[in-house]
């Protein structure tokens, strides 16, 4: 078998081929939907929020992703970041932060992780705005 | 098992040609354009060549130039009848299509910018077919040249070259400005017509890699009496045409590649049982480009709902070698001007799949790319959000 680190690391092709938490939430607190097929990524990020010792704390996250390796993979990082963090720690991950945890991405594929970023915002902000309801 | 299905990307060396090769790469490597016998054996050895060219081609051998390969001859051919045209006052044009080789189109936008000639690009109907029609309708009459590629590279459609070149014949009758026609037919030469007469064209791009010959070599053939100027500045070699000590290696891997081309059925028969099973055994897939008019080689599909990238990844993770259409896999991040300009649907240009065979794909080997397509295909679709098939 040829060797294909040359092209992604070790750790993005282990979450393209086996991604984490890969699905859907029945009842979601927030999910966000960023990219657009036509660009040839889409990616949908669902969480769970529960309070626990007054904290709200991301239970559950699963992903949907239409897209490239890097997109599978950055989406399923992603989820694994955020479980088990708090709100307010969820927020502070940026994309260098998963670009770091997948050891690195090619330049060309570094908006994938923008996209995963993106996308724990969005899912964070629909949460806030479901809340105030 | 390993299984390379990315022949229009390129081929493996053939045993026969590399046997030939070797002692160019050895004893015999002299100049040809030395007097002493090192380089008469070099420059006999490249004048064969250039016989079994012409014979292959049914043309004459000083109408063979070789080049460093298919996007040279395409650039010289565009390119150096473009500067030796003579008609000074006005600006010649071009016609070619909209899926043409970048070779083709990035040299006659060059020309453009440099407002060197005014181009016309046809766009194709779905199959990615020219029609001749439009072909007649964009000739003006300052139109110097026609660029029209053989087999498109990668959806495959064959281009009813002959059609235009009678018509093109029948136009110059009546013309004063005489226009000249070139095709590209790199992906055409081991499955198709290749007599200049019959397709009735001035210009033909051929290629060696892509017909089992070394990376780095191919020719145009240039009918006698086309107006050409050099692109490339130095010494004398290829009639002036060409300058550069030649590429004897190569030269002598082109001649024996063609020599050995001979028209089999078994690789369309091979090619249509793949295509047949994959749109029936996998649901919402399309086959891009047309079924009739199609390289015997050539199977392009459009899986709905995932993107091209990550089945390739997929697919070499279990030895399968293809190439896509999407932008994902290019450093431009552009889709597939092709099936952009064929289909206007960036969704299809990102999801789709071409795998080209070559005359040593087995049956057994196709039942295993199968067989591992639908695996990929299901996978992939389970983790789109634009799915939303069974569950």
């Amino acid at each position: 078998m040829s060797d294909i680190s040359n092209l992604y690391s070790k750790k993005v092709m282990d979450h393209f081929q086996h991604p984490q938490n890969m699905g859907k939430i029945k009842n979601p607190s927030g999910s966000g939907r960023v990219g657009n097929p036509v660009c040839g990524d889409l990616m949908e990020l669902q969480i769970k929020i529960e309070k626990k010792k007054g904290k709200e704390v991301i239970t559950d996250a699963k992903f949907q992703t239409f897209g490239c390796g890097a997109a599978i993979a950055t989406s399923s990082i992603m989820t694994e970041l955020i479980i088990g963090k708090t709100l307010g720690e969820a927020q502070k991950i940026t994309n260098k932060a998963v670009i770091e945890a997948l050891d690195g991405l090619p330049p060309v594929k570094r908006h994938c992780s923008v996209l995963a970023e993106e996308a724990l915002q969005k899912a964070i902000k629909s949460y806030q705005e479901n809340k105030k309801m | 098992m390993r299984v390379y299905l990315d022949y229009a990307a390129t081929s493996p060396i053939k045993p026969e040609i590399r046997k030939v090769i070797e002692p160019y790469l050895t004893a015999d490597f002299g100049n040809p354009s030395s007097i002493h016998s090192w380089g008469r054996k070099a420059r006999a050895a490249v004048d064969e060549a250039r016989n079994q060219i012409a014979k292959f081609l049914n043309a004459d051998a000083n109408e063979i130039i070789f080049t460093s390969g298919g996007t040279e001859a395409d650039n010289l051919a565009i390119r150096g009848v473009v500067i030796a045209f003579k008609g000074a006052t006005h600006k010649p044009h071009l016609i070619t299509s909209q899926i043409e080789h970048h070779a083709v189109i990035k040299t006659c936008e060059h020309l453009e910018k440099n407002g060197l000639a005014e181009v016309t690009y046809l766009k194709p109907n779905r199959e990615g077919i020219i029609g001749i029609s439009q072909v007649k309708k964009a000739i003006k009459s300052n139109t110097l040249l026609i660029s029209i590629m053989y087999v498109n590279n990668e959806i495959g459609t064959v281009q009813p070259i002959r059609e235009i070149g009678k018509l093109i014949e029948k136009e110059n009758r009546t013309r004063k400005q005489r226009i000249y026609f070139h095709t590209d037919a790199v992906q055409a030469a081991e499955y198709q017509n290749m007599n200049v007469d019959f397709l009735h064209v001035d210009l033909l791009t051929i290629s060696g890699h892509k017909i089992g010959a070394p990376k780095g070599i191919g020719a145009l053939y240039i009918r006698k009496n086309t107006p050409m100027k050099e692109i490339i500045f130095g010494g004398e070699q290829e009639m002036n045409l060409r300058a550069g000590t030649e590429n004897v290696v190569g030269i002598v891997a082109l001649g024996k590649a063609v020599s050995l081309i001979k028209i089999n059925n078994k690789t369309i028969k091979l090619r249509d049982y793949f295509i047949e099973k994959v749109l029936k055994e996998i649901p919402e897939v399309e086959l891009n480009g047309s079924k009739e008019n199609r390289s015997p080689n050539n199977a392009n599909f459009y899986f709905k709902y995932i993107e091209g990238e990550s089945i390739l990844l997929n697919l070499d993770l279990v030895g399968i070698a293809a190439s896509s259409g999407s932008a994902c896999t290019s450093q431009s991040l552009q889709p597939s001007h092709v099936l952009m300009s064929c289909f206007d649907h960036p969704e299809r240009a990102h999801g789709s799949i071409r795998f080209t065979l070559g005359e040593i794909t087995t049956k057994e080997e196709i039942e295993y790319v199968i067989k591992n397509l639908k695996v990929i295909v299901n996978k992939l679709r389970e983790m789109s959000p634009l799915y939303k098939g069974k569950k």
